[in-house]
């Protein structure tokens, strides 16, 4: 809990500091008001759960910060870089050396096996790990040479965030990462998820609506209407393993 | 509207870029399609009214003068129904402000009235006047060339007297629909003419009153053509005839049938090739585009939906897609029949052109089109309606993929996961890249045979009139002439030099098998003829005995060492016989060859000459066509650079039109097939390419991806393509074959080149708008949906 306090505390350890911000989008004739302005910084080395039903504007939160989509007002800072003035190219940058992303379908390219599905970040990242060392961290070693097709839906998860990891990034992006999975399997997940932020220190942030899975995080970030309307902090954080839905 | 046949428009609007693609191909393929055949049919029909409706005669013969009353012993030969004398006159002109001897060849018309057989359409003006001798109808195409018009003046040389002639009337006839100089390789309409004049003033200035010297005649439907001519034969000998021949021989039905035949091949291949082509491609395009529909059909089916329903909707999207293509191919293949029509309307003079659309041409078209394209898409549907609906609607499991085979062999060990990637999809789905390698290649390969006419006719001219042929021009007289007239002619201010050749009509005979030639006497080591065979090595003529062009020989079924009769068609009318000595191959023509001495020899003739190649003074040709058109012998020059833009301007001309239209059409497939390639690789893999933007690839090295599978798949595909490409051109080599000339498979590196070209413009343009749309991939929404 103190330890947080000093985090909070401490300016340069901020990884994203998000200020007001807004996103409406046009579909057809209706406005669609995803984010009202919110408000909300992520720290180096936690684990933060975005919460919230759908249509609260986790999704759209997450994209943001990942590059992947604009904002229509207010700012987004990660380090001290403005990601609210980044243009494409730099949006391609900042995703590639510095972002890991997560997805609840896993994305993995089918035609290659694990390795090289974590080889092909690795390959065009700057400092990497080397896809047998990611793959180890989630425990595949065993299955490093199998195609997508040859794997469980557990195990493709697991190669995504070896893949997500391998380059080193300041910050992994997880959307509804067990979203696809049964229990038994999406704790496997997020204890890979878990044992990345404990021994990398990676900041990370996972989107879920579920519920139980709040209890593995360091703060739960609850998201309603477009706002953030509660935050909470875990003060004893569960395991994967402690966590039941 | 029901709602699902809303989604249809919509579904539509949302692939428009594909239905258009598709809809160039089939317009291509239908266009080509319906222009070939309707051209075809148009042309046939054509022809069979004007003989109908003009009275073309069955029989003709030729003599040197017979009285008038013989014609009621022709008349009586069993078999014969109409016959109908008539003198013809060969005659020089000379028409003011065109300085070159022009021939003609006048044909006599009852006095005040039509022909009975072979009739004249007259276009403009009318029948001479009875009571003036020196009213002329003109043959409408000569008449084009010096653009003379009624009442315009001009003067003739019959039997060698000055006669002025004063056109009333312009016209066309059955007889001579295509013209042709006898000893000319192509019809030239400003040197050559035809005149029609009453009897009673002809025969005055041919000296031919009382009587005649050729004879048309029509059949009675079971006579035997054979039968009729000898009888014909028999009874105008002692007359000086020159041998009855049918229609089959008559030179205007023979060089049209000729034509017909060529155009009819031609109109059976090309059209064969673009609709197989245009069904191919559309059925790959139908089944892939169904592909990218799995889930929607999916949901139908989850709605309640049944598979007849689902099957129903997508055959109504199919043939909306295809609709557009149909019919503007169809309007397009009407309008390209008509300009070709027209142009073949230019070379053959017909009076009219009645344009022929047959409704099962339409109904072929559109039941191949729907065809193929229900094929396509039935097969795909069924297979994505057969799964339960839940199966299809959950994400697609990870496609099955192996290492691929360079890597096996370890090529595999340096290269990028994205190069992987590129090299496994092309392994994993072997037969989706055969048949996007096949239909590229088909698309390159019916460019090439498109563009191989041109090169082919090229060619021929090359041979024909450029390399074998060294002479300015040529003279012919109007009778056999005794060699000394060479040195008359070396007289001549501007002549140069001078050969002489000689030229004998006759019929070739083997068994059953006959053929109505000429046998040409060159002289030995000529200076400005030569014999050329296909690999353009010189020929000797063999100093005796006879050589025949291949394609003749082949004709006659004759070998060389074997005897052939030879049915002499002037003056004696003598039978010979005469060994086979060699065989040419030659692209033109079908004659027969001999040593000009050996020729003479063999027609007791003495050293006789029918004309003489000339080498001239460029300063003085001017002249010199003056110097001819005085001179009574000669009958008319040929001057050969007019020869081979004749060939161009008139022969050509119609297949030039229809093989840049394929050419176009061709082009058009080419885009469509390659666009559609792109366009459907680009929907199948954008999920996968989305993913890699997110995980900080570029759009270039997305697009690598994408488009460099589709790069590799078109390398691939061009030399395959050349290879189809000249196989089909050496089926099209072989299938029009005939008379006239022999195409040589002869395809230039221009037409390869420009292919190649059609297909990478085509591939780099879809590459441009697939590469568009990856710049614009919307990262968020592709990986919230499979779709």
């Amino acid at each position: 809990m103190t330890k947080k306090k000093t985090r909070t505390e401490d300016a340069a350890k901020i990884v994203f500091h998000v200020e007001d911000l807004t996103k409406t989008y046009q579909m057809g004739e209706v406005q669609v008001h995803a984010l009202r302005g919110a408000n909300m910084e992520l720290y180096e080395g936690e684990m933060v759960i975005l919460l919230g039903p759908s249509g609260s504007g986790k999704s759209t939160l997450l994209n943001i910060l990942g590059g992947l989509d604009t904002a229509t007002s207010g700012l987004v800072v990660y380090r001290d870089k403005n990601l609210t003035k980044a243009n494409e190219q730099e949006l391609t940058e900042y995703r590639r050396f510095h972002v890991g992303f997560v997805f609840q379908f896993y994305n993995l390219i089918s035609s290659l096996t694990a390795r090289e599905n974590v080889a092909v970040v690795t390959e065009i990242s700057k400092n990497p790990m080397s896809p047998d060392d990611a793959l180890e961290l989630v425990g595949l070693t065993e299955r490093m040479d199998h195609f997508p097709a040859q794997l469980s839906g557990g195990e493709q998860q697991r190669v995504a965030i070896a893949r997500a990891i391998s380059k080193n990034p300041q910050v992994l992006l997880c959307d509804e990462p067990t979203g696809a999975l049964d229990s038994e399997t999406g704790i496997v997940v997020l204890e890979a998820l878990e044992r990345i932020n404990r021994e990398l220190g990676t900041a990370t942030a996972i989107i879920t609506h579920n519920v139980d899975i709040a209890g593995m995080a360091d703060r739960v970030i609850h998201l309603s209407n477009g706002v953030i309307s509660e935050v909470s902090i875990n003060k004893t954080k569960k395991s994967p393993g402690e966590l039941h839905w | 509207m029901k709602t699902l046949d809303r989604k249809l428009w919509r579904d539509l609007w949302h692939m428009k870029g594909q239905v258009f693609a598709i809809t160039l191909v089939i317009m291509s393929g239908v266009a080509t399609f319906v222009m070939f055949i309707t051209t075809m049919d148009s042309l046939e029909y054509t022809r069979t009214k004007f003989y109908r409706d003009y009275n073309f005669a069955d029989a003709f013969v030729h003599l040197r003068r017979a009285p008038e009353s013989l014609i009621e012993k022709i008349k009586d030969i069993e078999g014969v129904r109409q016959a109908e004398t008539r003198v013809v006159a060969q005659v020089k002109l000379d028409i003011s402000g065109f300085n070159e001897p022009v021939n003609a060849r006048i044909i006599s018309i009852p006095d005040g009235d039509k022909p009975l057989l072979n009739g004249i359409y007259i276009r403009r003006g009318s029948l001479p006047d009875p009571t003036k001798d020196n009213e002329v109808v003109i043959s409408e195409n000569f008449a084009h060339a010096h653009n003379l018009n009624i009442g315009d003046q001009f003067a003739a040389i019959i039997s060698g007297k000055w006669k002025k002639m004063k056109i009333c009337g312009i016209a066309l006839s059955p007889e001579f629909v295509l013209m042709m100089k006898p000893e000319a390789m192509s019809p030239d309409f400003k040197r050559y003419g035809v005149l029609w004049m009453n009897r009673k003033a002809l025969s005055e200035a041919y000296d031919m009153d009382g009587a005649f010297n050729s004879v048309v005649l029509t059949l009675q439907p079971q006579a035997r053509l054979s039968d009729v001519l000898r009888a014909i034969d028999n009874v105008v000998g002692k007359y000086g005839g020159f041998g009855a021949y049918g229609r089959k021989d008559q030179i205007s039905h023979r060089l049209l049938s000729e034509e017909f035949k060529q155009l009819k091949t031609s109109s059976k291949i090309f059209p064969s090739i673009f609709i197989f082509v245009s069904a191919f491609l559309l059925n790959v395009v139908m089944s892939r585009t169904i592909n990218t529909q799995r889930e929607q059909i999916a949901a139908l089916k989850a709605f309640g939906y049944g598979n007849y329903d689902v099957g129903v909707h997508y055959a109504k999207l199919v043939v909306l897609i295809i609709a557009a293509g149909l019919a503007s191919g169809i309007a397009c293949g009407i309008w390209f029949g008509h300009i070709l029509g027209d142009i073949y309307m230019a070379v053959y003079r017909f009076p009219y052109l009645v344009y022929i659309l047959k409704p099962w041409v339409i109904i072929a078209a559109v039941f191949v089109s729907v065809f193929s394209a229900l094929a396509g898409t039935m097969h795909t549907l069924w297979r994505a309606a057969k799964q339960p609906p839940a199966e299809a609607m959950r994400p697609e499991p990870p496609a099955q993929f192996k290492v691929s085979l360079l890597e096996k062999i370890g090529l595999g060990r340096k290269i990028t996961q994205p190069s992987k990637i590129i090299m496994r999809n092309i392994e994993r789905k072997p037969i989706r890249t055969l048949l996007s390698i096949i239909g590229i290649s088909l698309a390159c390969g019916t460019m090439i045979a498109s563009g191989f006419f041109k090169d082919a006719v090229d060619y021929m001219i090359k041979v024909q009139f450029v390399l074998s042929q060294k002479e300015d021009m040529s003279v012919s007289f109007f009778d056999l002439t005794s060699r000394r007239a060479l040195y008359e002619l070396q007289q001549i201010d501007g002549v140069q030099y001078v050969e002489t050749y000689r030229i004998v009509p006759v019929k070739f005979i083997n068994g059953h098998r006959s053929y109505k030639t000429v046998i040409k006497g060159m002289e030995p080591d000529s200076r400005l003829q030569f014999l050329l065979d296909t690999n353009l090595k010189k020929v000797t003529l063999p100093s005796s005995g006879l050589m025949l062009t291949d394609h003749l020989a082949k004709l006659l079924h004759v070998r060389p060492g074997d005897k052939l009769t030879i049915e002499v068609l002037e003056g004696s009318r003598a039978t010979r016989e005469v060994t086979v000595v060699a065989l040419v191959k030659q692209y033109l023509g079908v004659t027969g060859y001999m040593d000009l001495s050996s020729l003479n020899r063999l027609m007791n003739t003495g050293d006789s000459v029918s004309g003489a190649y000339l080498v001239t003074d460029k300063n003085k040709q001017g002249k010199l066509f003056l110097d001819f058109i005085k001179t009574p012998r000669v009958s008319g020059t040929v001057v050969r650079a007019n020869e081979i833009t004749n060939f161009y301007e008139i022969q050509a001309k119609g297949m030039l039109f229809f093989t840049f239209i394929a050419t176009l059409m061709a082009c058009f497939i080419s885009f469509g097939v390659v666009y559609n390639n792109a366009r459907i690789a680009f929907s199948e893999r954008s999920r996968e390419l989305s993913s890699l933007r997110v995980l900080g690839y570029t759009r270039g090295e997305i697009s690598y991806i994408l488009l460099g599978e589709l790069a590799l798949i078109t390398f691939i595909a061009i030399p395959v393509g050349f290879a189809l490409g000249y196989w089909l051109c050496a089926y099209l080599a072989y299938a029009l074959a005939s008379d006239l000339f022999r195409v040589p498979l002869i395809i230039s590196s221009k037409t390869f080149s420009m292919a190649a070209l059609v297909v990478l413009v085509s591939a780099s343009v879809s590459g441009l708008i697939v590469r568009h749309k990856l710049d614009h991939l919307d990262l968020v929404e592709v990986l919230k949906t499979r779709e």
